[in-house]
């Protein structure tokens, strides 16, 4: 799916890169732990997180993520949302909570960058 | 800020990090990536090369007072130098065990913290050397083979 239909699903906030909209959300990953984050999502995976300072904008610029939806209602600052735009890297807000965010898009055809985790590291 | 120079080597960056300026963390990681990918790196070496560099830049700025990062681009690899002043690593082995960490809950709170970062390191470059002193600092050497 699209971001853009991605945003509809979610009842998403777009906060930045509305003219990304297009772009294919193609798998995903889910985690409030960066460390989580940067040892096993995949260059173009969608970040699914409650976590919203710049370092998590840091963390998709150095994985080259495709973009970052924000559960639970929450925001970045005013420093993340300019890094953000900066290192062009889309940002959507959604009210849901983690689970039912995954739950929705691995219903709409969205799967995980990785399936599982084994001894620390990613198993396809 | 940044020197950088070109003489035997095919290029050489140093950077200054700042303990504790988590505002600006991530700054040199960016930079040497945004280089790598300039001068032709392949994909997979900019990405590990990436990821290496700012777990170690978060290490410095979670628990260093100051560190400098060194880049070497030599033609059969990079090389990262990291030296940091600071508090340094008691037990080494146990620093690179995944799960432990001595991190405050302030820096878990930002999302960091879990124990993962050295393993994480060591995953991504091809050669890690550490070397510390207890209240002085610790230095990272980490080498990434460009060519296979």
């Amino acid at each position: 799916m699209t971001l853009k239909e991605m945003k509809e699903i979610l009842n998403a906030e777009v906060l930045v890169g509305g003219e990304y909209l297009d772009s294919e959300v193609r798998d995903a990953f889910a985690a409030d732990l960066l460390s989580d984050v940067l040892a096993f999502a995949k260059e173009g995976t969608l970040l699914i997180t409650g976590i919203t300072n710049p370092q998590v904008i840091r963390t998709a610029e150095m994985l080259e993520l495709m973009g970052i939806v924000f559960v639970r209602g929450k925001r970045p600052d005013g420093d993340a949302i300019k890094l953000a735009q900066m290192k062009k890297v889309p940002l959507l807000s959604t009210r849901y909570i983690m689970f039912e965010t995954c739950g929705r898009l691995f219903k709409n055809g969205v799967k995980g960058c990785i399936e599982k985790v084994e001894n620390g590291r990613a198993e396809a | 800020m940044a020197e950088q120079k070109h003489n035997e080597h095919l290029l050489e960056l140093a950077c200054p990090v700042e303990g504790g300026d988590f505002i600006h963390a991530g700054e040199v990681a960016s930079k040497i990536k945004k280089t790598l990918k300039e001068i032709g790196v392949s994909q997979e070496v900019v990405r590990r090369t990436a990821i290496a560099t700012y777990e170690a830049e978060m290490n410095v700025v979670c628990y260093a007072r100051r560190g400098k990062f060194y880049l070497t681009i030599t033609p059969d690899r990079l090389k990262i130098v990291v030296q940091d002043e600071g508090q340094g690593i008691e037990d080494i082995e146990l620093a690179m065990k995944e799960g432990y960490s001595t991190a405050s809950p302030q820096i878990r709170e930002m999302g960091f913290g879990a124990g993962m970062g050295l393993p994480n390191i060591k995953k991504n470059v091809d050669q890690l050397q550490i070397t510390s002193v207890v209240g002085e600092g610790t230095r990272l050497e980490m080498d990434i083979f460009t060519q296979c």
